[in-house]
């Protein structure tokens, strides 16, 4: 009986939220399939992969190196390809991350297998399914894969995690071989300028636009997204005019982001911004043209002034947190 | 230095997408097709190493009789010449796709193979770390920075909070993330020297892969929110609602 096998992050040996994502969306598989979902956390050797069962892994399986530590490509490949070989798997379910992307294809091009990228929906009810977004989220394929194995990589916030009362059990398995002289390797990982939290991870995203009108102003971006516990992300014309750094862009030729609540400051909505925030849960803008763009998707909307509304919002945000 | 580059010829940005009428494909009349922005930032790059160590750059474009023109794109950007692997639709299976271009890339002597982070109409992002995987090259995938030393090279790229640096040998593959260069646009005067570059064109047979598209669809159209007011006496009205009624604070 092929299971299936979810691939999960982890940073500084602590396994990331959005496994538990990877493992909601493997588990849904599984629940249709009716077969098991094996987790693999690969990473340094003080890393356990305990409490992860709840999230609905039946085995975690622990790849434990001290080279492991940080993302390495070639690597990680490996050990995940030859897990999935070593197991008998229906599909490979990794996450949409920036890891993710690059681990995805991969473990897809070692396995010889097709890969389904960004999926936003799975089902295995009548063979494996999946639907995912294309065209900078103008449209939305309905795919049915029809090899086996298959890799699949679900959108960051698309799956809700679950909880179940099962432990799951532990198992540690191999770390591979320690590849080739040639593998390209990660010698570094920089804090960004900004150590702050990344928009396409956060639950909540604040954003400003060109109407702010100057890099100073983003301060009403960043205390409203403090006062939200959110992270700031930027249209691309100010990201363009060097306001904000590349990584908060959101929009086609930034970062994909669905968060329970957008909240666009001074952006008109360009079709490459929405395609970057259109599958937020709730969107909300604030804009002093009426007939903005932005308007036409957000579910609520203030017409006015960004330096008059956002200084109130921060507060009235801030008043509703306290009491 | 021997660079190739791999592009994709995309609907634009702006258009709007009509599904057609197999229900499994967008109607591509009307549409106007680009150059894929991320290809554009590959061929930058590629131009710009050039200019540094020499060499010649070798763009190569899987698709239709059509793709010649995104492939003078590239040759009037300042490409020394073009590849065209013909083929009759372009699969939606980036295995597929992988494999074609590795097949046709495994034959150039390549120092140095750039693609673009992802093909704004399939949203992949797979094609070129495949293709580094399949020709067993190391390769770094979205990367914002590169500086190439004789055989060795260092590239960043952005990751969730942090920026990675990563360290390789040449041959290698990479791809380009926005924020990597500023692409020139072609002058009057590439896109004349253009019509004139070698452009080859070889035709491939290629099998639909693992992927069967059951449906194309629009996404469920927002439902059309409310405007809570106008100036900062609407505010309290609006943290109601996401309290109350959207409760998402
Ligand atoms: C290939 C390509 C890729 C692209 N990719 C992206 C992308 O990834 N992300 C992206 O965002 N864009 C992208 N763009 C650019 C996009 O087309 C727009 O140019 C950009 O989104 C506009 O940014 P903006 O909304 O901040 O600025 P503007 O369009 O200038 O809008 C500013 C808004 O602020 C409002 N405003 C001004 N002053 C105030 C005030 N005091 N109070 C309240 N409101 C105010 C104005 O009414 C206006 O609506 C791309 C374009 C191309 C061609
Ligand atoms: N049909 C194609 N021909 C040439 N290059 C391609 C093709 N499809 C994808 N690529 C390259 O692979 C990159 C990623 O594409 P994708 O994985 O489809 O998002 C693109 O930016 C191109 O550089």
């Amino acid at each position: 009986m092929p299971h299936i096998l979810a691939v999960l992050e982890q940073r500084g040996g602590v396994a990331k939220k959005v496994s538990q994502e990877t493992l909601a969306a493997a588990r849904s598989l599984a629940d249709d399939l009716e077969c098991e979902v094996h987790g693999l956390l690969i990473g340094p050797p003080n890393m356990k992969g305990d409490g992860l069962g709840e999230y609905g892994a039946d085995k975690v399986l622990t790849s434990l190196d001290g080279e492991l530590e940080l993302y390495q490509a070639s690597r990680y490949g490996q050990v995940a390809a030859e897990q999935a070989t070593a197991g008998e798997y229906a599909a490979i379910v990794v996450a949409a991350t920036s890891l993710g992307k690059d681990l995805g294809p991969r473990i897809a091009a070692r396995l010889g297998c097709t890969l389904a990228s960004d999926v936003t929906g799975i089902s295995g009810s009548d063979g494996i399914a999946v639907s995912r977004p294309a065209f900078s989220g103008k449209a939305i394929y309905r795919i049915k894969i029809t090899t086996r194995p298959c890799v699949i990589s679900i959108r960051p916030n698309a799956f809700s995690p679950i909880l179940t009362s099962h432990p799951g059990t532990i198992e540690e398995v191999s770390a591979g071989n320690g590849g080739k002289a040639s593998d390209a390797r990660t010698v570094a990982v920089k804090a960004p300028e900004h150590a702050t939290m990344d928009v396409a991870e956060a639950s909540i995203v604040v954003s400003g636009g060109r109407g702010l009108r100057e890099a100073e102003h983003f301060k009403l971006v960043e205390e409203l997204a403090q006062a939200l516990g959110g992270a700031v992300g930027a249209s691309r014309a100010v990201v363009d005019a060097g306001w904000r750094p590349h990584a908060e862009q959101v929009g086609q030729t930034g970062k994909t982001v669905s968060p329970n609540l957008y909240i666009a400051l001074g952006i008109s909505g360009a079709i490459q911004h929405l395609a970057g925030m259109r599958t937020a849960k709730v969107i909300v803008a604030v804009n002093k043209d009426a007939d903005a763009p932005i308007f036409k998707v957000a579910d609520y909307g203030i017409v006015g002034d960004v330096f008059e509304v956002v200084p109130r919002l921060t507060e009235e945000i801030k008043k509703a947190k306290d009491g | 230095m021997k660079i190739g580059v791999c592009i994709k010829r995309v609907p634009d940005t702006e258009t709007r997408i009509k599904i057609g009428a197999d229900g499994k494909s967008i109607d591509e009349s009307g549409v106007k097709f680009v150059l894929n922005p991320f290809d554009e930032y590959a061929v930058e790059e590629a131009l710009k190493l050039k200019e540094q160590a020499g060499g010649e750059v070798v763009v190569v474009c899987l698709g239709t009789e059509a793709s010649q023109e995104t492939i003078r794109t590239a040759l009037a950007m300042g490409a020394d010449s073009g590849v065209l692997l013909k083929a009759s639709a372009v699969p939606l299976d980036p295995l597929v796709v992988a494999r074609a271009l590795a097949a046709e890339l495994e034959q150039g002597a390549f120092d140095m193979i750039l693609f673009g982070k992802l093909a704004i109409d399939d949203y992949g992002q797979a094609v070129g770390t495949m293709v580094a995987e399949l020709l067993g090259l190391p390769s770094v995938s979205a990367i914002t920075r590169l500086e190439v030393t004789d055989n060795t090279a260092t590239a960043q790229r952005e990751v969730e909070g942090a920026l990675e640096v990563v360290e390789f040998s040449l041959p290698a593959v990479v791809t380009a993330e926005k924020g990597l260069n500023e692409p020139r646009y072609p002058a009057l005067r590439g896109i004349m020297l253009a019509k004139k570059k070698p452009l080859e064109i070889k035709e491939v047979d290629l099998d639909q892969g693992g992927m069967e598209v059951v449906e194309l669809t629009l996404p469920p159209e927002r439902k059309a929110g409310r405007i809570v007011g106008e100036g900062p006496d609407a505010v309290p009205a609006l943290v109601d609602a996401l309290r109350n009624e959207a409760k998402v604070v």
